[in-house]
């Protein structure tokens, strides 16, 4: 495939033909600001934040979907750009709440971090807001459309990366709004709460309803682990504010990228519960009593042994998990077979 | 031989599962297949009854059955005339037939006697009987006849001035065919393009001819149609389509109406030739569903042509298979736009994606789509039958052809009119509109619908043409032209038009989105004579932002309305920012009804109708009106028999 030559800002960049504006830009170290792109989902161009002025064009056109042509003389913020940018935002808070101080977004929201880039503040439009009531019917997943910028990832990756279609724009022009089919809520649409639409949002429209209040962004610390439910073994950070988690999203690397199931996002309640097994118990006279893990290995190979000895390996079942790796899985075979000296060995995922 | 299209004997051998190449023109000048007489005699009658020839002893009662003289009765008349005709045992030489639209609405339901050519107006089902008179003794019906202001009447159709300044090539058939009869459509010459181009043409010959005409969309943006068809042509992919946009979401306009219900076949046949020159093979006619009227008939048409072997597959023998699908739409006006008219037809929700790719890369389903207006399309036989060099005689170099335009507004003469591109404004409006109603001024012509602008005095010696327009901000659009007169005010104009644009916007991107609706808050409050001078530059700002940021043409074109009119009108603007005034008097906040003590009476007429007794007075005694009160409805000015109310 040919190459491209452009300028960007005055500085010249030779990309591949079909890369847009904005991209190339970041390949210069040039940021424009997105709402609506996702380099994850099908290109968009709805929000315009991202729009730059093309010399020779008249329209600013969206960076994140115009590919970048041959000779093209590109600015990313001249006096008309930042007026069509200042006057979005501006457009953008006019129908939203001022709610910065206690929204779980802040210091991870983009809405707030360009209107503090571009120094806009709510109130040059005064009119009409949205008041819709604050969506908290499910166990998971918060939708406060009233701060919803309607930049449609949240759409897209339900239907075009989670397979599931659940919510979709509805209503027109000013009441447009992203909405479950009758807007009878995410339990009844059949969402399968894998939050990647919690992930995507940009904003604080969609928020996760275990984490409010439990710590801003930038007090947590992020420890990244392996889901411990399944054998996908998607990779998670778990989220820490002193010491305990509070929250888990996905690593954005390895088999799941930045995608996880419900139990991986928001399956981490038992962490902390008081109820939590932490020391392995051994029954003795039908009361359970906390033993060291040594003795309780010790408990099992003497039952397992009496049993062998008695009855024969035969007489051991053995149920493979799906939530341990095929390698542990392997391993529990060779158990099964040479060590307890049976053939009775089965997985969970047949069943 | 009921039916033109049908077999004239045993011995004609066409039937669609035996196509034959010559069977449109045998239907006319035929039988080729055989020789016979009394064959040739019924397809002459049959064509006659068609074309009404003067000389002859046949005479045909045509009443307008456009969507105007239907809801005025027309269809009630037909019925009062075909009694009428029956009694007076006139049956077997006159007929009583069911056309389209006329364009004359205003005047319906309207009756056209052929072969004369007498025109008659608003008639109602009980003159049925005095027009069959007219027919048995030939004394005009003098009551029914068209007459202007001044009181000329006009018996004769092409006197009327109406339609004298009139170039009648699209729309001659409506209001002389029966839409519903293919054969009405043959008998007149129709179907005979799609034979030449199949017997005669290359599909790149046929590109061609079409590039040479110069034709330019008529959808809005008077985009080269060869030039999109060519485009089409070289996308080397199997599958391709055709599609024709019959969403006409203009408030106002219905010239694509008019055509569809008035000759549908028209639009199929280009349809089918713009298949053949594409590669196509499928196409899909999206009709909004408030068009009721106009989906019947296409439905037949296309039913009629599938029979008759016109479409579906080996057309007339060519080994080229076309065939054609409606769609109804759902009435966004937004699903006129040719990407969100796609997902709309996909089954997905009508919004607009970013081009490119262009439709003719990647249109429905992601395969090659030609996209055209129902009157490109419509224009297409035309440029095949005439020529295209014939076609440039007509219309100006840049823009040839004609154009149909919907006057509306405060005319002499509202309607459906086609003129050549290239006429003034002025003579539209002062010739063939009949000028402004009620002796009133001209103010300003609103072109183009919400995307369109406002022109003043100063362009009515203007050539109506697309490159002419935008050069003043104001675009053809799809041909809607709502006249104003003095009476109008300009704020409230563009306060409407947003009004309707924001209502509309699908609601994707943010500027159109949500800076429709604070140009509209602003407008609102510059009616309501509540708004700033800061508010006049953020209106500025925002015209300038969701022009040049808007995601498609909805948001890039709904600041013209607003722009034009800041252009053109900015003294009225600054009347009700600065003044708190309304110079029309039309914005209800801003007027203030009041009792000239001098020409009162004291009759009480307007104190016993005002809704909110706002009226205080003696009789005998100059009354006065309570502005605290007054809800500025109007009806004391209309009531008062002695002018006393005056508007402020
Ligand atoms: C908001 C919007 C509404 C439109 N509505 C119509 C319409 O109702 N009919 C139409 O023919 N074109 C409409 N258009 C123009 C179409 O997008 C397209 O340009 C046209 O159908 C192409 O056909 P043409 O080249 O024959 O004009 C609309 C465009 C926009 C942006
Ligand atoms: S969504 Fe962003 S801008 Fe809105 S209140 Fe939350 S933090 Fe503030
Ligand atoms: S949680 Fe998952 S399934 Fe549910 S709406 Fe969001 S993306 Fe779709
Ligand atoms: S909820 Fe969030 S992701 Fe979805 S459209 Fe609104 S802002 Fe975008
Ligand atoms: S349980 Fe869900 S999040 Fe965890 S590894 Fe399996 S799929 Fe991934
Ligand atoms: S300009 Fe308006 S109609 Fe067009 S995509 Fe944007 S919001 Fe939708
Ligand atoms: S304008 Fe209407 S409300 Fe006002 S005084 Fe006249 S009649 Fe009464
Ligand atoms: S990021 Fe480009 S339009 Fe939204």
């Amino acid at each position: 495939m040919s190459d491209i030559t452009c300028t960007i800002n005055d500085k010249s960049v030779t990309v591949p033909r079909g890369t847009t504006i904005l991209t190339a830009a970041a390949m210069l170290g040039i940021d424009i600001p997105t709402f609506c792109h996702d380099p994850e989902l099908s290109r968009y161009g709805g929000c315009r934040i991202c729009v730059v002025e093309v010399k020779g064009w008249g329209q600013l056109p969206a960076s994140c979907v115009t590919e970048v042509r041959e000779g093209m003389e590109v600015y990313t913020e001249s006096e008309k750009v930042l007026e069509a940018r200042r006057t979005i935002l501006e457009l953008l808070l006019a129908n939203h709440p001022d709610d910065c101080l206690t929204c779980e977004k802040t210091g991870a929201c983009r809405l707030q971090e360009y209107a503090y880039r571009y120094g806009v503040r709510k109130g040059a439009f005064p009119g009409a807001c949205h008041a819709y009531p604050v969506e908290a019917d499910n166990p998971f997943i918060m939708r406060d459309m009233n701060k919803c910028i309607l930049c449609g990832k949240c759409v897209r990756v339900c239907s075009e990366v989670v397979g599931r279609s659940v919510i979709d724009f509805s209503f027109r022009g000013f009441h447009a709004k992203v909405a479950t089919p009758l807007d009878s809520g995410l339990l009844n649409a059949g969402c399968v709460f894998c939050g990647s639409c919690v992930e995507v949002c940009p904003v604080g429209a969609l928020t996760e309803k275990q984490r409010i209040g439990k710590g801003r962004p930038w007090e947590l610390d992020s420890v990244t682990t392996t889901c411990p439910y399944c054998g996908v073994g998607c990779q998670i950070n778990l989220l820490v504010k002193e010491g305990r988690v509070v929250g888990a999203n996905a690593a954005g690397h390895g088999v799941n990228g930045r995608h996880l199931c419900v139990k991986g996002r928001y399956g981490h309640g038992f962490i902390h519960h008081p109820e939590r097994l932490t020391n392995p118990l051994v029954r003795k006279n039908g009361q359970l009593h906390e033993v060291t893990w040594e003795e309780a290995i010790q408990e099992v190979v003497r039952r397992f042994g009496r049993i062998k000895q008695e009855y024969g390996g035969q007489a051991i079942g053995v149920l493979a998990s799906a939530r341990i790796t095929n390698e542990e899985n392997y391993l529990l075979n060779k158990l099964a077979r040479l060590v307890l000296g049976t053939n009775h060995i089965d997985h969970c995922a047949r069943l | 031989m009921i039916n033109l299209m049908d077999n004239c004997c045993s011995k004609c051998t066409h039937s669609p599962a035996t196509p034959c190449s010559n069977y449109v023109l045998c239907r006319t000048a035929g039988p080729f297949c055989h020789t016979d007489k009394g064959c040739e005699e019924k397809r002459k009658n049959h064509i006659n009854n068609v074309r009404v020839p003067s000389g002859g002893n046949y005479q045909q009662i045509i009443v307008c059955g456009g969507t105007g003289c239907t809801s005025s009765g027309s269809a009630r008349l037909v019925d009062s005339l075909k009694e009428a005709v029956n009694e007076a045992g006139l049956s077997d030489r006159v007929a009583v037939k069911r056309t389209g639209c006329h364009g004359f609405c205003e005047n319906g339901p309207i009756v056209h006697i052929k072969p004369e050519g007498i025109f008659y107006t608003r008639v109602k089902p009980a003159d049925a009987r005095d027009i069959v008179n007219h027919l048995a003794d030939g004394q005009i019906v003098e009551r029914l006849v068209y007459r202007d202001a001044a009181g000329n009447s006009y018996p004769h159709f092409h006197e009327i001035p109406f339609y004298a300044g009139q170039t009648l090539i699209l729309l001659t058939n409506c209001g002389h065919i029966d839409p519903e009869q293919i054969s009405d459509y043959v008998a007149v010459g129709g179907y005979r393009s799609l034979v030449k181009v199949l017997q005669h043409m290359t599909p790149e010959q046929v590109i061609e001819e079409i590039q040479l005409s110069g034709l330019r969309g008529r959808g809005g943006a008077g985009f080269p149609t060869g030039k999109k068809w060519a485009a089409a042509r070289r996308a080397a992919r199997e599958i391709k389509y055709i599609i024709c946009n019959a969403d006409e979401g203009d408030p106002g306009a219905f010239m694509d109406r008019s055509l569809l219900e008035g000759d549908p076949h028209s639009v199929l046949e280009g349809m089918i030739i713009a298949g053949f020159a594409v590669g196509s093979h499928q196409g899909y006619i999206y009709c909004r569903a408030e068009y009721p009227l106009a989906i019947k008939r296409l439905k037949s048409a296309i039913q009629q042509a599938r029979q008759w072997g016109l479409l579906g597959k080996n057309i007339l023998n060519s080994g080229f298979d076309f065939d054609i699908d409606l769609k109804e739409g759902a009435g966004a006006f937004v699903c006129g736009e040719g990407t969100a008219l796609q997902a709309s037809i996909e089954g997905l929700r009508g919004m607009p994606r970013v081009k490119p790719p262009r439709s003719t890369e990647k249109g429905l389903w992601e395969k090659p789509t030609v996209l055209n207006n129902v009157e490109t399309l419509a224009n297409v036989p035309l440029i095949i039958q005439m020529g295209a060099e014939e076609y440039r005689k007509l219309g100006t170099e840049q823009s040839p052809g004609t154009k149909i335009f919907a006057l509306s507004g405060s005319l002499v003469n509202p309607g459906l009119v086609e003129v050549p591109m290239g006429k003034t404004l002025r003579e539209i409006i002062f010739g063939t509109g009949g000028g402004i109603r009620d002796g009133k001024a001209f103010k300003a012509v609103q072109l183009g619908g919400p995307s369109g602008g406002c022109l003043a005095e100063q362009h009515l010696d203007l050539p109506v043409d697309f490159d002419s327009l935008s050069s003043v901000g104001a675009t053809i659009g799809s041909g809607g032209m709502v006249v104003m007169d003095e009476g109008a005010c300009m704020v409230d104009v563009a306060r409407f038009f947003l009004a309707f644009t924001q209502k509309e916007s699908c609601g994707k991107c943010t500027p159109c989105r949500e800076g429709t609706k604070r140009m509209l808050e602003i407008l609102e409050r510059m009616c309501r004579g509540e708004a700033t001078l800061d508010d006049l530059a953020d209106l500025e700002r925002l015209c300038r932002v969701v022009k040049n940021t808007s995601l498609c043409g909805l948001g890039q074109a709904c600041p013209n309305p607003v722009l034009s009119t800041l252009q053109y009108f900015r003294e009225e603007y600054m009347a009700h920012i600065v003044e708190k005034r309304c110079p029309a008097g039309v914005c209800a906040e801003l007027v203030r009804y009041r009792i000239d003590e001098n020409l009162c009476r004291g009759c009480g007429l307007c104190l016993k109708n005002c809704p909110v007794q706002a009226i205080r007075g003696q009789r005998k005694q100059p009354h006065a009106i309570d502005d605290s009160r007054c809800i500025k409805c109007g009806v004391c000015l209309s009531k008062c028999k002695f002018k006393a109310v005056v508007r402020s």
